[in-house]
């Protein structure tokens, strides 16, 4: 590209060419122009293209299992309906409880950022919850299953003695501490950030102008933070959580090395039969399978990628009914 | 007509000398009832001791609804707050956990050596090194000129349908879930190569798909920061649009456009499960990227958990140095994008 931007400069014109010199770098800088120009074009539509080839190879490759009837099950005759059924619903379950638990947490810790930490320590401490992005899935795993697990099992027991009564601890209690419950707090911790990051902002947002009308009213800090900040932020905290329970629904390594799988459907949170994820189930059976179990795998992992479609596509749309409503952002 | 005028003059006189009389009288008691009224009392013309005025921060020990609402202000303060404090337990419990167990094989053995033929004890995660740097290097050459190209596009020519179902699509990829992006890029060697073909090359093509996104929104982001004087500036004096974006606008953004390509780098480094599917795990050193399964850090972090053999300690040392390794060289990462953006931050006067 270099030596098509440097012809035009470096050809010293002689009286004589001057017309051939001032017609040859229009031509080649209109032929740079548009060829970078198709450049740029092309890489946009190579994503349009990719992003079909995703859906046409997972499709091509799931095929063979939605047609395949009753022969999906391992141990039993299944179609591939009542196959992912239970992953399915160990997916949704294990995601919102990782969000509902991590929903809490997130808007306290972007509103202790962003106005109640000294503004000299806000960024710092904004950077160490950022920190919790930067660790890998797999080293979340293994800490779950390590450290995390052996600490609540003697919770989880305490739970089904006591609070055996409510469906959701039921027991008996996981000896190992590998459950439904751990994965979700695995999961929150592990959604944290995203979720803290798009809140902050938010909040951050904030006219400061009605903040200080608040405070100069005589409104306490909470209610000014209840009265000014959080009304305009509700569509951001609904997409920051649409966006976090994205992320939960796809995570893999952490549920795979942390639950002690099982495939069935239960709401009990603390005890041996959890049911399982689609992709930790993907990841736990995929290095062994042949034939069709892989187009098997491969369909749910299909299955998972329209769950996440639609949250994320939930999300959207409440952001652009944000940017519609907003006049800051027009 | 003298009469006429004079008349008047004489009653007009007359008059003046009575009204001014009846003001006179009446004059000082209103002036005096003014000043009596109690609303314009002035604090000097005060008889009586009145109590000093309340101060509007002054609390009422027996204003209740008051107290219940600084009650509950100092609830919502120790809510937030203890929500931080909870936020760093995971965290500071993790980076104890991974350093005082990592530290056990933080050793050369550990980086100078595979793991093929080794049995308990010893063996290194050398394999698992060289093939992330290899997949996650491969993956960058392919993302960063697609999704630098692409934010070029968004920013400079986008305009139309063609630019908003790049930008939404570009959204719809970011929410792929990693195993997915595995088995796409699984199923497309498979298709393509055939039966067999877990090789690096795969690997990065997942990686890819992962990394796109996140380097298109982050160029995208520095790119628009550029402000629209220097475009202007260089294309009013004739410079072409391509040259204006590769000598002006790239230039000026370039420290921005580091910070987010490392970012991404660090993002997809620890990605395991996308690479579990299309790379597969070798104990052996593998240098090929085209040429069969290779070890990857986090899969090798996940395998040595996973699959412990006998002298199951000497495997979770193992898995844990990994984590340890995998999260220093995020960090670093991290580190170095953010002493970038620090240090080349837009100046005010570029």
């Amino acid at each position: 590209m270099s030596t098509i931007a440097q012809r035009p400069t470096s050809g010293s014109p002689t009286p004589g060419d001057v017309a051939t010199t001032k017609k040859k770098p229009k031509r080649n800088n209109r032929f740079a122009d548009m060829s970078f120009k198709g450049l740029a074009v092309g890489a946009g539509v190579l994503i349009l293209v990719v992003l079909g080839f995703v859906t046409v190879f997972l499709l091509a490759e799931a095929w063979p299992a939605f047609v395949a009837g009753d022969q999906v099950g391992v141990n039993e005759p299944q179609t591939i309906w009542q196959y992912v059924a239970p992953f399915a619903f160990g997916t949704v379950w294990v995601a919102a409880i990782a969000l509902l638990l991590a929903t809490p947490v997130a808007l306290g810790i972007a509103l202790f950022i962003s106005h109640y930490a000294p503004k000299k320590i806000a960024a710092p401490l904004g950077y160490l919850v950022d920190l919790l992005a930067a660790v890998p899935s797999v080293v979340f795993g293994l800490w779950g299953i390590q450290v995390l697990a052996p600490f609540l099992q003697p919770i989880y027991v305490w739970l089904t003695t006591y609070l055996g009564w409510i469906p959701l601890f039921a027991g008996p209690a996981s000896g190992t501490g590998r459950t439904v419950l751990t994965v979700a707090l695995v999961l929150a911790v592990m959604i944290l950030p995203i979720m803290t990051a798009v809140c902050r902002e938010v909040f951050l947002q904030t006219p400061k102008l009605q903040e200080e009308a608040a405070l100069a009213l005589g409104a306490t800090r909470w209610e000014m933070i209840r009265m000014a900040v959080l009304p305009g932020a509700t569509s951001g905290i609904i997409s920051a959580m649409m966006l976090g329970l994205g992320r939960a629904l796809g995570e893999t390594m952490a549920v795979a090395m942390v639950l002690s799988p099982a495939a069935l459907i239960s709401f009990a949170l603390v005890t041996t039969q959890n049911p399982n994820t689609i992709a930790a189930n993907i990841a736990l059976n995929f290095p062994e399978a042949f034939g069709l179990r892989i187009n098997t795998l491969i369909a749910t992992g299909l299955v998972l990628f329209a769950i996440t479609l639609v949250v994320n596509m939930g999300a959207r749309w409440v952001i652009s009914r944000r940017a519609a409503f907003s006049g800051a952002n027009a | 007509m003298s009469e006429d005028i004079a008349s008047p003059k004489t009653s007009s006189s007359k008059a003046k000398k009575q009204k001014p009389s009846a003001l006179e009288v009446a004059g000082p008691e209103i002036l005096a009832e003014i000043i009596s009224l109690p609303e314009l009392e002035h604090d000097s013309h005060r008889s009586v001791t009145l109590p000093p005025p309340r101060s509007p921060f002054a609390v009422d020990k027996s204003d209740v609804h008051l107290k219940r609402r600084r009650q509950k202000d100092k609830v919502a303060t120790v809510l937030v707050c203890a929500s931080f404090a909870l936020a760093m337990v995971p965290l500071l419990s993790l980076m104890i956990t991974v350093i005082s167990r990592g530290i056990n094989r933080f050793d050369v053995t550990f980086f100078t050596n595979s793991m093929r033929n080794v049995v308990g004890e010893g063996g290194g995660a050398l394999h698992a090194l060289v093939g992330t740097l290899e997949i996650t290097g491969l993956a960058a050459v392919i993302s960063v000129p697609i999704g630098l190209m692409t934010a070029i596009y968004l920013v400079e020519y986008g305009r139309g349908r063609l630019a908003k179902a790049v930008t939404f699509f570009v959204d719809v990829m970011t929410g792929i879930p990693s195993i997915v992006a595995g088995l796409f890029a699984y199923s497309l060697f498979l298709l393509v190569f055939g039966p067999g073909s877990q090789n690096g090359v795969a690997g990065a093509v997942a990686l890819s798909v992962l990394m796109i996104p996140v380097v298109v929104r982050s160029c995208e982001e520095m790119l628009r920061l550029v402000p629209n004087e220097l475009r202007e500036a260089s294309l009013a004096l004739g410079v072409p649009r391509w040259r204006t974006i590769t000598k002006v606008v790239l230039p000026t953004s370039i420290a921005g456009i580091t910070t987010g390509v490392m970012l991404a780098i660090a993002r997809v480094i620890g990605e395991t499960a996308p690479l579990l599917v299309t790379v597969g795990l070798t104990q052996s050193m593998n240098y090929s990227l085209t040429d069969g399964p290779m070890m990857t850090l986090p899969v090798f972090v996940y395998n040595s958990y996973m699959s412990q053999g006998v002298d199951a300690a000497a495997y979770v040392d193992r898995a844990w140095t990994g984590a340890l390794t995998l999260i220093l060289i995020v960090m670093a990462l991290n580190l170095v994008a953010r002493l970038i953006a620090a240090k080349f931050a837009p100046k005010g006067n570029r």
